[in-house]
């Protein structure tokens, strides 16, 4: 009893501090609705893992603060976008800019499957030949053709040198 | 001759998987050894970012005017940070061969910055106090202790992530004076 009453203690706890937003007072909801796009779209770059809405940090604190006086002064979010990437490079968005440098990272998962779904196409047209083999081998076959031979000869008593020359009819 | 060629695809596909997998090991070992907290700045070879602060320790200001006319290194440092304390024999070293050496002090109480620089020593020209951390932005702080290495121009040539006093930082920072100095003879 005593170890549930902890727990439920330790999960009402996280709650208490997960939300780390200041009460900012916003002109229009439009205004609202860019805060809170532009404050998850940057990285905290101290905590690094967590977008600038998510973190307690102080620099993150410091961000939004930014991020709202610009907001309030009328500037767009593409405008606070690229202040922020000005000062703290590509690194400062979740979604990395679309250019020559980065074009790998976009097109690389794709390139990849494309790759990937070759080899698997290649792979399975082989499996179902090779699999199991309809061809028989040399050997095999020139057994065959004797067995069908001596079948026909013994039947018919027609093809006789057919069992010589086996392997050529079909 | 046409079962040898077979085989021999039929040995690169089936080996494929295993340099896909060898090309990925390789791919994630380099990733995994960089360092995550290296954030290259974008303000390399632009010009420092125009302030006004006013000092630390005496009255009046400091402007980024008076960054220019000699290689300078702006250390940013808080009383509250560990490393900061780490690097600052260096810092003082570094003074002491000649270098002018302006305090950034990020972030801070200023009655602990004073205490801070009464213990250890103050190896700078001038101590400037950015106390909410608004400039510190501009200069694309994300941390203590950071350094940056401004050119006779005023143009921020070098960034120290972390402590002068680490052995590549320090030898980084040393090649990046280097350079400038010959860029001016």
């Amino acid at each position: 009893m005593k170890i549930l009453f902890a727990i439920v203690l330790m999960v009402f706890q996280a709650g208490a501090w997960a939300a780390p937003m200041e009460t900012f007072k916003f002109d229009s909801s439009e205004q609202e609705a860019v805060f809170q796009k532009l404050s998850e779209d940057l990285r905290c770059l101290v905590c690094q893992n967590q977008s600038i809405a998510d973190s307690n940090a102080d620099l993150a604190t410091d961000l939004r603060k930014e991020i709202y006086g610009m907001l309030q002064d009328g500037k767009t979010e593409d405008e606070i976008k690229e202040f922020m990437v000005d000062r703290y490079g590509d690194y400062v968005l979740y979604e990395p800019p679309f250019e020559p440098m980065t074009w790998l990272l976009w097109f690389g998962p794709v390139i990849i499957f494309i790759v990937g779904l070759f080899y698997a196409r290649n792979f399975i047209a082989q499996q179902r030949s090779s699999g199991p083999s309809t061809e028989l081998s040399a050997e095999d076959e020139q057994r065959l053709k004797n067995l069908q031979s001596e079948l026909n000869y013994s039947d018919q008593n027609k093809d006789e040198d057919k069992s010589d020359t086996s392997g050529d009819d079909r | 001759m046409t079962e040898t060629k077979q085989n021999n695809k039929s040995m690169l596909q089936r080996f494929m998987p295993l340099i896909i997998f060898g090309l990925l090991v390789v791919m994630l070992g380099v990733g995994l050894t960089m360092n995550p907290r290296l954030i290259p700045s974008p303000l390399i070879g632009k010009p420092v970012p125009v302030f006004e602060l006013p000092l630390l320790n005496k009255e009046g200001t400091f402007s980024s005017e008076e960054l220019k006319g000699q290689i300078t290194l702006v250390n940013v440092w808080a009383s509250w940070c560990y490393a900061c304390r780490q690097e600052h024999e260096t810092v003082k070293e570094l003074a002491r061969s000649g270098l002018r050496i302006i305090g950034y002090n990020y972030k801070d109480k200023k009655q602990d910055a004073l205490t801070w620089l009464a213990r250890l020593g103050n190896p700078y020209q001038q101590v400037i106090a950015d106390e909410d951390g608004r400039i510190a932005i501009d200069w694309g702080v994300y941390g203590a202790p950071e350094s940056f290495l401004i050119d006779q121009q005023g143009i921020i040539r070098h960034k120290v992530i972390g402590p002068v006093s680490s052995q590549e930082n320090y030898d980084e920072l040393m090649v990046a004076i280097k350079q400038i100095s010959e860029n001016k003879l």
